[in-house]
C-alpha cells in the first residue's frame, strides 16, 4: 500500500487517488495551442458537440423506435413525432445534426488540406480523421435505413447492389449482406445493430485515437510555422501572454471554441425548427414499397460527389472509379511530395490545386443530385469525374516541383 | 495564475445551466407515459348480463378486475358497487399478499389464492392466511348499467374517504 | 479579426452555394413548377391541357383526330357550364331534383360501382358552384377523368344527366345545395366528405369506412378489418390501385404540390385516375388544415418553442463572446 497523507481539501483527496491535477494540467491548462489560429480551428470541438447531440437525441429516439419492417415507419412518424413528449424535437435535432455534421466534417477536412496539417508528423491525425469520415459515413447510411421510408428502402437496394461487383456478378455476396434477397427485416435489424452499437463504439474509439495522434505533433497554426513549445510555454507561464506564441487549451482556446459553437447553435436550431426539409427528405415520408421506385432517388447530399463518380462510366469502370474515390483521400500525406507545411496560398500550384479540387467536388455534388437523363448534366458530370482523378494524378507532380519554403 | 472572480464565466455557466435544465425537462417529458397508454387507462364494462355468483374477469390497465354479481344470501357490504337493484363486488384481482391472482370458488363463495393459501370473502375482505388487507377497489363510476373503471365517481370517493379501500 | 471575417465569408459563400445547388436548383430541375388556378373551375386548365395534348399529337401524327375531338368537346362542355352558372337557380324547385341525388348519396350508403358516394350534407359550402354544375352535367368531364371512360365504361354517376336533364334543373339543384346543404363543417368533416371514401388515414384511425371503432373482442376487430379490406378491394378495382393513406401526405408532398394536385390531379400526375374534387378555396383550406393536424401535429409546438431556443443561443453567444474577450485580454 503506497503512503497516503491526510488530504486537506476535496481537490487534494481526488488528486491523491486519480491524479486529477496532473490530468488538468496535461489536458487543459498546460495543453499548449498555437496562438496564430482562426475560427476554423474550432471545427473539431463543433464536431464533438454535434456528435454529442446525435448521441443524446439518439437515446430518446431509441426508447421508442421499433426495428421491424412493419412497425418502423409508424414508430417514427406516428409515435415519436406525435405521441412522445418532445419526440418531434429529438427527431428534428437528430436529422439536422446528421446532415450538419458532414458540413462541418468537410470544412474541417478542407481546413486540414489548406494548411498542410496532414504531413511531417501529422500523418496519423489525417489517417485517423479519414477513418472517422468513413465510419461516420457508414453510421449515416445505416441510420437512414431505419425510418424505412421509400428512400431508405431504395438507397439500401441500390448501395447493396454495388457489392455485386459489376461483371463479377457476386449476387450471393449481396444476398449475404442483406440477409435476404431484397432489403427486408433482417437487413433492417442488422443496420440497426450497426447504427446503435457497433459504429458508435468505433467512432468513440477513433475520436480518442484522433486526439491521441494530435498530442505529440501539436495543433498546426495559420503559417505552418514550427514552434518550440517548451520555450513558448515557459514564456506564457512567466506571465508574458502577449509575446508567447501559445495559449493554454483551457480556458483560453476553449473560450473561443465556445463562442464559435454559440454561433453554430444559432444556425443549427434555426434549421431544426424552421428549415429542415433538406435533412428530412419528403420522399422518405412515403412508407417503403418494394414494388414501386420513386421518380427520383438520390443519396444524402454528403454522398453525392462520390455517387456522381460512379455514374458517368460503364458499370465495371464506374465501380473501380468509385472504389478509388473512397480511399484516395487517405493517400494525401503520401502523394504530397513537398516538405512545406504552409497555407496553400504560399505553395504555388498547390493553391490552384486546392480551389480546383473544392470546386470540382461541388460540381460533382450538384451533378450527383440531378437526373442523369439530361445530356448536359451527364457531360458536366463526366468532365468533373475525370478532373477529380486528374487532380490526384497531378498532385505528386506539382508538389515535387514545389519550391522549398 | 487564477482569476479572482470569473464573473463572465459564472454568468455563462449559469445561463448554460438554465438551458440544461430546460433540456432535462424535455427529456423527462419524453419518458412520460404516452397519451395512448393513458387513454387506455379507462375501461367500460357492461354488467347488464352478469349472472349471480359467476365471476367475470375484466382487464383494466393491464390488471385483472373481478366483477362478481352478489346473490341474495351474500352479505351486503359498504364496499359493494350498486347498479340498479343489484349489488356487485368489484376489485382488482391481485392478492394483497404478494400479487398472485386468487381463484373464485363459487360453491364456497370465496376467493382462494394458490400461492400461499390466502382467502377473501365475497366482499373481498381477507378471512384467512397471509393477506394483510382486503382486495383493492379500482376507481370506478357507475353510468346506467355500465361501470367505467379508471374514473373516480362519487361512490368511489365515498369509499376512499371512509377508508374502505386505498 | 478582418482576416477571420474574410475566411468566414468564404466558408459561408461556399456553404450557401452548396445548399443552393443541392436543394432549390436541383428540385427545380426535377419538378417543373405547376401553377394553380385558385380553385376556379371554368375549364381554363382542362382546355389548356387538351390543346397541349393536341399539339403533341399533331407533332407525332398519332391519334390526332381523337385529340381534336377531345379538345372540341372540352371547349363545348365548359362553355355550357359557364352558361348554366349565369342562370338564376331556384332552390325550392331544386329540392325535387336533389331527391334524385339522395338516392345514392344517403346516410349509410353502400359501395356503388367502386366507391361509396360521398355525403352531400355540406356540398354547398365545401365545393365550388361551377364544379357542382359541371359534375351534374358530366361527372367524368367535370372531374377531369374522362380519359378513363373514353371507350366502354361509364362513370358511376353518369346516369344523373338523364335524371336532372335541363340547364335550369341543374341550376336549381345547385341553388338548393348552396341554400340548404351548406353550413359550417369541421376540418375532419371536410376531409371525410371530400377525400374519405377513397383515402384512409391510419394515424387518425379512419378507413374508407369511416372511424375505426374500438373493439373489446379480437373477433370483432378482425371482422371490421375484413370489411375494410373488402371495401379497399372495390376501390382498388375502380381506381386501378389503392389510393394512398394520407396520414402524413402533407410532409411527403408539401403544401404547393397538394394544392395544385387537389385542384387538378392531372396537372401533377398526368393520366392519374384520381378525380378532381371540386373543392372551393375555403373547402380546401379546411382539408389542408386537417391534413396538417394529422400529418404534422407538432407544428404548433414547434413554432411555440423555436423562438425561445434561438433566443437562448443568441444570448448564450453574447455571453460567450464577452467571456472570450476577457480570457483573451492581453494575449493579442
Amino acid at each position: 500500500m503506497a503512503h497516503f497523507e491526510k488530504a486537506k481539501s476535496l481537490n487534494e483527496w481526488m488528486d491523491q487517488r486519480l491524479a486529477v491535477n496532473t490530468i488538468k494540467r496535461v489536458m487543459q491548462t498546460e495543453y499548449w495551442i498555437p496562438k496564430d489560429i482562426n475560427f476554423l480551428w474550432a471545427m473539431g470541438m463543433v464536431l464533438a458537440a454535434t456528435f454529442g447531440i446525435l448521441l443524446i437525441s439518439g437515446i430518446f429516439l431509441l426508447m421508442y423506435y421499433k426495428p421491424d419492417v412493419n412497425l418502423a415507419f409508424d414508430s417514427v412518424n406516428y409515435t415519436i413525432m406525435s405521441e412522445v413528449g418532445f419526440g418531434w424535437l429529438w427527431r428534428h435535432i437528430h436529422g439536422v445534426a446528421a446532415s450538419l455534421v458532414f458540413l462541418i466534417i468537410y470544412i474541417h477536412m478542407f481546413t486540414g488540406i489548406y494548411y498542410g496539417s496532414y504531413k511531417k508528423g501529422r500523418e496519423l491525425i489525417w489517417l485517423s480523421g479519414m477513418l472517422l469520415f468513413v465510419t461516420f459515413s457508414a453510421e449515416a447510411f445505416s441510420g437512414y435505413m431505419l425510418p424505412w421510408g421509400q428512400m431508405s428502402y431504395w438507397a439500401g437496394m441500390v448501395i447493396t447492389n454495388l457489392f455485386s461487383g459489376g461483371s463479377l456478378e457476386a449476387y450471393g455476396l449481396v444476398e449475404w449482406i442483406r440477409g435476404d434477397y431484397v432489403p427486408g427485416d433482417a437487413f433492417l435489424t442488422r443496420f440497426f445493430m450497426l447504427h446503435v452499437l457497433l459504429l458508435p463504439l468505433a467512432i468513440i474509439g477513433l475520436i480518442v485515437l484522433h486526439f491521441g495522434t494530435l498530442r505529440l505533433p501539436h495543433v498546426n497554426n495559420q503559417e505552418g510555422a514550427e514552434i518550440d513549445f517548451e520555450e513558448a510555454a515557459e514564456l506564457y507561464k512567466n506571465g508574458n501572454h502577449k509575446e508567447a506564441k501559445v495559449i493554454p487549451f483551457s480556458p483560453v482556446f476553449l473560450s473561443k471554441d465556445i463562442f464559435v459553437m454559440g454561433i453554430y447553435f444559432i444556425l443549427f436550431f434555426y434549421l431544426v425548427f424552421y428549415h429542415f426539409e433538406f435533412a428530412m427528405d419528403p420522399v422518405n415520408f412515403d412508407p417503403a414499397d418494394g414494388l414501386k421506385t420513386p421518380a427520383h432517388i438520390y443519396p444524402e447530399w454528403y454522398f453525392l460527389w462520390s455517387y456522381e463518380i460512379l455514374r458517368p462510366f460503364s458499370k465495371d469502370l464506374g465501380l473501380v472509379a468509385f472504389a478509388i474515390a473512397q480511399v484516395i483521400f487517405f493517400s494525401l500525406p503520401f502523394l504530397d511530395r513537398s516538405p512545406n507545411v504552409a497555407p496553400a496560398n504560399r505553395r504555388g500550384l498547390f493553391h490552384f490545386w486546392f480551389w480546383l479540387m473544392l470546386v470540382d467536388m461541388l460540381v460533382l455534388t450538384f451533378m450527383g443530385k440531378l437526373p442523369p437523363t439530361d445530356a448536359l448534366f451527364a457531360n458536366i458530370g463526366l468532365v468533373a469525374a475525370l478532373t477529380f482523378f486528374a487532380l490526384w494524378v497531378a498532385l505528386p507532380i506539382i508538389t515535387k516541383l514545389e519550391k522549398k519554403l | 495564475m487564477s482569476s479572482r472572480r470569473d464573473f463572465m464565466g459564472f454568468a455563462l455557466g449559469g445561463f448554460t445551466a438554465v438551458g440544461g435544465i430546460a433540456a432535462l425537462y424535455a427529456m423527462k417529458r419524453s419518458w412520460d407515459p404516452l397519451p395512448s397508454v393513458k387513454a387506455a387507462g379507462f375501461t367500460t364494462i357492461d354488467v347488464s348480463s352478469a349472472q349471480p355468483n359467476v365471476l367475470n374477469v375484466e382487464k383494466w390497465r393491464g390488471k385483472p378486475i373481478f366483477v362478481l354479481k352478489k346473490t341474495a344470501d351474500m352479505k351486503a357490504d359498504d364496499r359493494d358497487v350498486i347498479v340498479g337493484s343489484d349489488r356487485f363486488h368489484i376489485s382488482i384481482g391481485l392478492c394483497t399478499h404478494l400479487g398472485c391472482i386468487p381463484a373464485y370458488l363459487a360453491d364456497e363463495m370465496k376467493f382462494k389464492c394458490a400461492c400461499h393459501g390466502g382467502e377473501f370473502d365475497s366482499s373481498g375482505h381477507q378471512i384467512f392466511g397471509p393477506p394483510p388487507s382486503p382486495l383493492e377497489i379500482p376507481p370506478f363510476k357507475v353510468d346506467g348499467t355500465k361501470i367505467v373503471l379508471g374514473e373516480a365517481g362519487p361512490e368511489y370517493k365515498k369509499m376512499l374517504d371512509a377508508g374502505l379501500t386505498v | 479579426m478582418n482576416k477571420e471575417l474574410k475566411i468566414f465569408g468564404v466558408v459561408a459563400f461556399f456553404t450557401l452555394f452548396l445548399y443552393w445547388g443541392v436543394e432549390p436548383y436541383a428540385h427545380s430541375q426535377m419538378h417543373k413548377h405547376v401553377e394553380g388556378h385558385n380553385f376556379v373551375y371554368d375549364g381554363t386548365a382542362d382546355i389548356e391541357e387538351a390543346e397541349a395534348k393536341l399539339a403533341t399529337a399533331k407533332e407525332s401524327g398519332v391519334k390526332v383526330e381523337k385529340a381534336e375531338a377531345t379538345a372540341k368537346a372540352k371547349k363545348e362542355f365548359w362553355a355550357s357550364v359557364n352558361k348554366i352558372s349565369k342562370l338564376k337557380g331556384n332552390a325550392t324547385a331544386g329540392e325535387a331534383g336533389f331527391a334524385m341525388c339522395a338516392g345514392c348519396h344517403m346516410d349509410g350508403a353502400m359501395n356503388m360501382g367502386g366507391v361509396i358516394p360521398p355525403s352531400l350534407e355540406h356540398a354547398g359550402s365545401l365545393y365550388e358552384k361551377n364544379y357542382l354544375i359541371a359534375l351534374i352535367k358530366n361527372p367524368a368531364m367535370a372531374s377531369n377523368v374522362d380519359h378513363k371512360y373514353a371507350d366502354t365504361s361509364m362513370h358511376p354517376m353518369g346516369s344523373i344527366s338523364s335524371m336532372i336533364t335541363t340547364d335550369q334543373d341543374i341550376a336549381n339543384v345547385v341553388a338548393y345545395l348552396q341554400a340548404k346543404k351548406s353550413g359550417e363543417l369541421t376540418t375532419k368533416e371536410a376531409f371525410t366528405d371530400a377525400c374519405g371514401r377513397c383515402h384512409a388515414m391510419r394515424y387518425a384511425k379512419t378507413s374508407q369506412l369511416g372511424d375505426t371503432p374500438k373493439f373489446k373482442y379480437k373477433k370483432d376487430e378482425l371482422k371490421h378489418q375484413v370489411k375494410v379490406l373488402e371495401e379497399q378491394d372495390l376501390v382498388k378495382a375502380y381506381m386501378g390501385k389503392l389510393p394512398p393513406d394520407l396520414s402524413i401526405i402533407i410532409r411527403a408532398r408539401g403544401e404547393h404540390f397538394l394544392e395544385t394536385f387537389v385542384e387538378n390531379p392531372q396537372s401533377q400526375l398526368a393520366g392519374t385516375s384520381m378525380p378532381r374534387t371540386g373543392l372551393s378555396q375555403e373547402g380546401y383550406e379546411k382539408v389542408k388544415e386537417y391534413l396538417t393536424e394529422v400529418g404534422d401535429p407538432s407544428k404548433p409546438h414547434r413554432e411555440a418553442v423555436g423562438p425561445w431556443v434561438i433566443l437562448f443561443f443568441i444570448i448564450f453567444t453574447g455571453l460567450a463572446f464577452l467571456w472570450k474577450k476577457e480570457k483573451w485580454h492581453g494575449h493579442h
